[in-house]
């Protein structure tokens, strides 16, 4: 039958964007990190990579097969949240961590709240907060050539100097996939080329959050200080990667630049006056906690509604 | 007799007050740490309860309307304040372990709701066993969700206890579920596992091809408002 004769209903223009093909230009964009993580911590990351992978996708498998729902896992999604985990690790973890967190991540936060899209946090990052709040020594346990050291928000809280060229290229301790921003600015480069995300909230994030350095810092504008924040800990993967994820962001534009200033102002918060060194993951569940009432004060009027009470 | 019996089996199972009224979250959050504190807040809840629920039947005749509320608190507050005493006196670990939850059983929300909704309308006997049967299910929910915590956040079991055990040295204790973001997730996925044991046992009300997806259904209007299958429960 000839196709152009076919009756249907509107739409007839279609997006040929997929779930899958996000998901997969998400992956490919993790790649240079992923890449460096290995390179630089060895074997061993690699092996962690796959294996949290694979068990984000098996647990949704599992669950999916098992309760006789829709089998999701070929869309990607799964992997994305383990490989997004397994980046978030310390590169000398015994591998059941980051597994009992994929299974939490993808168990609790995602199927149990009704699977891809209805998540209401960021399950990889929701996963990480689950193991750092758990097993607090191991997950801070940066060991790189059998030294543990420092990272460097770590220096910077008490007050010393870093080695910025280090911290771009990725030469310093620290999760897998968070230390080379070079890396990581990449991968966020093709997600941008792709339009797979918008500039709109990694941008208003980390200029809010550089703002707010620089007013409650208490270094001014020093360079080594500012640049060091801002390359250093989980800032980059977490604004490029995770802030941007669409389940768990806002849909509107202001709501976006009020999510990403919200997100910005909080991991100030967190780095400067908190406990711990980092903070950008407790900052992102935060604020995805409030998107819905964000997109609630934020829904644009439908034309003609202007001016009145709605 | 058979009323009390019926009484017992609705506080323990039908209306649960922890995994169905949803009934005194404050204490079932903070103090289930463990199965021994669980117990002792279920039981000290329980003592008041049955107390409180046999006096305030007996006066519900003398309470007038309009007062009654103020009437329950000072009742409930006098029992407390004995309870209280008690365990300071006899189980100063279970004191210190659960601290101001203590003096906070006045402003439970189990004692004032059956106050109200049962004691003051029914005769002093029944409401006792209302008490006993609402405190059973309480003790029971709070002593299952502190095993579930210590299990998995400490590596426990029953610690506090004569039966005391520990789970061999190659367990690492998994932190959270002893802080408090693991009594939501223990008493959610324990409700969760209840639920789905309801669902089975009245048969399957779901909707023919129902993938659990709400966002992309045509019928899910009609499913929330429970037209089609009631609902869930």
């Amino acid at each position: 039958m000839n196709s152009m004769l076919n009756v249907s209903s509107s739409p007839h223009a279609r997006c040929k964007t997929t779930t899958r093909s996000i998901m997969y230009d998400v992956i490919i964009a993790l790649l240079p990190a992923t890449v460096f993580g290995v390179y630089r911590f060895g074997f061993y990351a690699l092996l962690m990579v796959l294996v949290t992978t694979l068990a984000a996708v098996l647990t949704e498998y599992v669950y999916e097969a098992g309760t006789k729902r829709r089998v999701t896992v070929m869309d990607g999604s799964a992997a994305v949240t383990g490989l997004l985990l397994a980046l978030n690790m310390p590169p000398s973890i015994p591998l059941w961590i980051p597994v009992l967190g994929s299974v939490f991540a993808i168990l609790v936060v995602k199927q149990l709240f009704g699977g891809l899209g209805q998540n209401f946090m960021n399950p990889a990052l929701a996963a990480r907060c689950f193991l750092l709040i758990s097993f607090t020594g191991r997950m801070n346990d940066f060991v790189v050539d059998g030294v543990s050291g420092a990272t460097p928000l770590a220096l910077l809280k008490g007050g010393e100097s870093v080695d910025l060229s280090a911290m771009l290229w990725g030469f310093t301790g620290g999760t897998i996939g968070e230390v080379s921003t070079l890396a990581i600015l990449l991968g966020a480069a093709y997600l941008l080329a792709r339009r797979v995300i918008s500039w709109l909230i990694p941008v208003t994030y980390l200029a809010s959050f550089m703002v707010c350095v620089v007013l409650f810092g208490g270094h001014g504008l020093e360079a080594n200080f500012l640049l060091g924040h801002l390359f250093g800990g989980g800032l980059m993967l977490g604004a490029w990667f995770m802030a941007s994820d669409y389940v768990t962001s806002p849909i509107t534009r202001n709501g976006k630049i009020l999510f990403g200033i919200l997100l910005g102002v909080l991991t100030c918060i967190f780095r400067l006056f908190g406990g711990s060194a980092g903070g950008v993951s407790y900052a992102i569940i935060l604020c995805n906690l409030l998107v819905p009432l964000i997109e609630k004060v934020t829904m644009p009027k439908a034309f003609g509604w202007e001016g009145k009470q709605s | 007799m058979n009323k009390c019996v019926e009484r017992i089996y609705n506080g323990v199972v039908k209306e649960n007050p922890t995994f169905i009224l949803m009934l005194g979250m404050c204490p079932t959050l903070a103090v289930t740490t463990s199965a021994f504190n669980g117990l002792g807040m279920g039981l000290s809840t329980m003592v008041v309860l049955v107390a409180s629920n046999l006096l305030i039947s007996l006066l519900r005749k003398v309470i007038p309307d309009k007062v009654r509320i103020p009437a329950y608190i000072v009742v409930v507050a006098t029992l407390v304040t004995v309870v209280e005493l008690l365990i300071k006196a006899f189980i100063p670990s279970l004191y210190d372990a659960l601290g101001l939850y203590i003096p906070l059983i006045v402003v439970n929300c189990i004692i004032l709701g059956r106050a109200e909704a049962y004691a003051s309308k029914n005769p002093p006997l029944l409401s006792a066993m209302d008490g006993i049967g609402m405190g059973l299910g309480f003790s029971l929910a709070l002593t299952l969700i502190g095993f579930f915590r210590e299990l998995v956040g400490e590596g426990t079991i029953l610690s506090g206890t004569p039966l005391s055990m520990s789970l061999p040295e190659v367990y690492e204790p998994v932190t959270i579920f002893v802080l408090a973001p693991g009594a939501f997730l223990v008493l959610a996925l324990i409700i969760a596992a209840l639920n789905a044991l309801h669902i089975k046992n009245n048969g399957n009300q779901k909707v023919e091809g129902c993938d659990g997806n709400c966002c992309s259904c045509s019928s899910a209007r009609e499913c929330a408002s429970g037209k089609q299958n009631g609902g869930g429960r």
